[in-house]
């Protein structure tokens, strides 16, 4: 029994930390943009696509460091075309015109790929169990909590650390006032969109590995996102963190109990939370009012 | 324009709906077809009694629409063969959940409260879709079939009859839409434009705005339930997709497709929607970028709805 709850708990992890990754980009975005990025789940399962075409020429580590920044350029692209129009409009149409592309992904990923699910090649030394009594430790789900972990902390460097994670920061408080230093706006926006884009890509090249790979992989890993960036707190990254990592282990210690409930317990956490703190555990009040 | 009657655009509207069976079928539709569009303009002007009039932004519509579906298969199949008693069942579960998730979210504003009701409209969703041995599942709700309905001496054969069933929905349709509208002329819902224009000048007058936003809320998640209710009844049949975010989109783009800000505009959004899709969808397969093409487009280019150009052409 505890042998299961252990391995519930540390699978709730991994999922959570899918989660927290997936919805640190969408927060990113929704924080200095205002705009729900609805097609965040098609930018992960085109990521996660692309490694599987690359993976072939370029083997698996090569496929898990290009297809995120490939995807992240198609992102780009998508602000510099289409969303760039929108900001400072009703956020309606942002996200009613991110919903039509979450369509057009999704059926692009089918047209391209095929409806059929595929499975995800992973080197056999990283699937091994690292312990007989824990079964449940494969070397890929440690490696990606490790590499989730990384790429958290690389993220929380970037924004503190560096001149353009600074202007992000600041931008999420004042855009105007920014732009007004002088500080091209329209740039930091795209460059911040990519970012986000970027993360969602590395989800999926990651959720990949151990889900497997079908069109509907982002559709069913954006409203979980949704739900983590309500329970840490609109406007807090690192409620998001910790709303992705919440969230993900209490639907594993569900499944052990309740399997039915395993995605209901979510909501009913956020609806606990919205009950008692309304702006989430780390939001600030009076943010993105 | 200014030449005709008031009550002139109400009148079409109604013609053109009362005369639907026999013109849908000149365009290449069908009954069933007239029926779904009804019934999801339904859904769409219930939406948009939030959207438009109240300027709440609401992303989540789909969850109370499946509940009125569920509620009224899971009568029809486990509990009496009685068709009124499945809609009245359908519009009091939805209502039910809107009245316990809008307390929860009426504090909240633009993008968050979108948010939030994106996710609270999945929740249903999954339990239905894992609930199995009640729900079916994945599979949807079988086994069942909308009964004839009896008024007094009166019965009518909406089993058999699509053109009946038809009319039902119309009927049913017309209520909530004078319903929907009555209140929007009342002080109440003079209240809401108020409180959509200038929210806190609304409260400095000692409106209590959240209250406000909550009858909203379920007033148009309950118009939404009667919607969903009718669709299973039109399909015989209920599936988790009933209740799945992207029916929750295509309500919100019906009602920009047709203009939110126009009492009409998301009949017409429902409208052209419906039977775009159908054509689309029996024509490719990839019908799924096609119809996420018409968000992007509609956004892009038309975000004043049919009914917006048509009314700036003619006052201008």
């Amino acid at each position: 029994m505890t042998q299961l709850v252990l391995f519930n708990v540390f699978n709730g992890l991994v999922v959570g930390a899918f989660y927290a990754l997936m919805a640190l980009g969408l927060s990113l975005i929704l924080n200095l943009s205002g705009v729900i990025n609805f097609a965040h789940g098609g930018f992960l399962a085109i990521a996660a696509y692309l490694a599987y075409t690359l993976i072939p020429t370029v083997g698996f580590w090569g496929g898990l460091l290009a297809a995120p920044v490939l995807t992240a350029v198609i992102g780009l692209v998508v602000e510099r075309l289409l969303i760039r129009r929108l900001y400072g409009r009703d956020p309606l149409y942002s996200l009613l015109l991110t919903f039509g592309l979450a369509y057009v992904f999704e059926d692009a990923t089918r047209s391209l790929w095929g409806a059929q699910s595929l499975p995800y090649p992973v080197p056999a030394w990283l699937t091994t169990p690292l312990s007989n009594r824990l079964f449940f430790l494969t070397g890929y789900r440690v490696f990606m909590v490790v590499l989730v972990g990384a790429a958290v902390t690389a993220l929380f460097l970037v924004l503190n650390r560096t001149r353009l994670g600074m202007r992000i920061r600041a931008g999420t408080h004042d855009l105007e006032t920014v732009s007004v230093l002088g500080i091209n706006v329209r740039v930091l926006r795209n460059l911040n969109f990519g970012l986000g884009v970027y993360l969602a890509g590395l989800a999926g090249v990651l959720a990949a590995g151990m889900l497997g790979l079908e069109p509907t992989l982002g559709s069913s890993l954006i409203m979980p996102s949704f739900v983590a960036i309500i329970v840490g707190g609109l406007g807090s990254l690192p409620g998001t963190l910790l709303g992705g990592l919440l969230i993900g282990v209490a639907s594993g210690v569900t499944t052990v109990f309740l399997p039915s409930a395993t995605e209901a317990v979510m909501y009913v956490m956020m609806g606990v939370v919205l009950l008692v703190r309304p702006h989430g555990l780390l939001g600030e009040v009076g943010r993105l009012h | 324009m200014r030449a005709l009657p008031r009550r002139a655009p109400d009148l079409l509207v109604w013609a053109l709906l009362i005369a639907m069976p026999w013109w849908m079928p000149a365009i290449g539709g069908y009954t069933e077809l007239a029926s779904r569009v009804v019934v999801m303009g339904l859904a769409a002007l219930a939406l948009n009694f939030l959207l438009g009039y109240t300027g709440v932004l609401s992303f989540g519509h789909a969850a109370y629409f499946g509940l009125g579906a569920y509620g009224a298969a899971m009568t029809l199949k486990y509990l009496a063969p009685s068709t009124g008693l499945a809609i009245v069942v359908g519009v009091v579960a939805g209502t039910a959940a809107a009245l316990l998730i809008g307390a929860l979210i009426v504090k909240l504003r633009g993008v968050y409260f979108a948010m939030v009701t994106i996710a609270f409209g999945q929740v249903f969703y999954f339990v239905t879709f894992r609930w199995n041995s009640v729900t079916g599942g994945d599979d949807g709700l079988t086994g069942w079939s909308r009964q004839p309905l009896r008024l007094g001496p009166l019965a009518l054969d909406i089993q058999h009859g699509e053109r009946t069933f038809y009319y039902f929905a119309l009927a049913l349709f017309a209520l909530a839409a004078a319903g929907m509208a009555a209140l929007l002329r009342s002080p109440f819902g003079r209240t809401l434009l108020a409180i959509r224009e200038n929210e806190r000048r609304a409260r400095f007058l000692g409106i209590p705005v959240e209250r406000h936003l909550w009858f909203s809320f379920v007033i148009s998640c309950l118009f939404t339930s009667l919607a969903g209710a009718l669709f299973a009844l039109l399909n015989n049949f209920t599936d988790p997709r009933a209740l799945r975010w992207d029916l929750s989109g295509n309500f919100v783009i019906m009602a920009v497709l047709g203009g939110m800000r126009s009492f009409w505009g998301p009949l017409v959004g429902a409208g052209v929607f419906v039977l775009l899709q159908d054509f689309i969808s029996t024509r490719t397969q990839n019908w799924m970028s096609l119809v996420g093409a018409i968000f992007v487009l509609v956004v892009l280019f038309f975000p004043r709805g049919v009914l917006g150009v048509v009314r700036r052409r003619t006052t201008a």
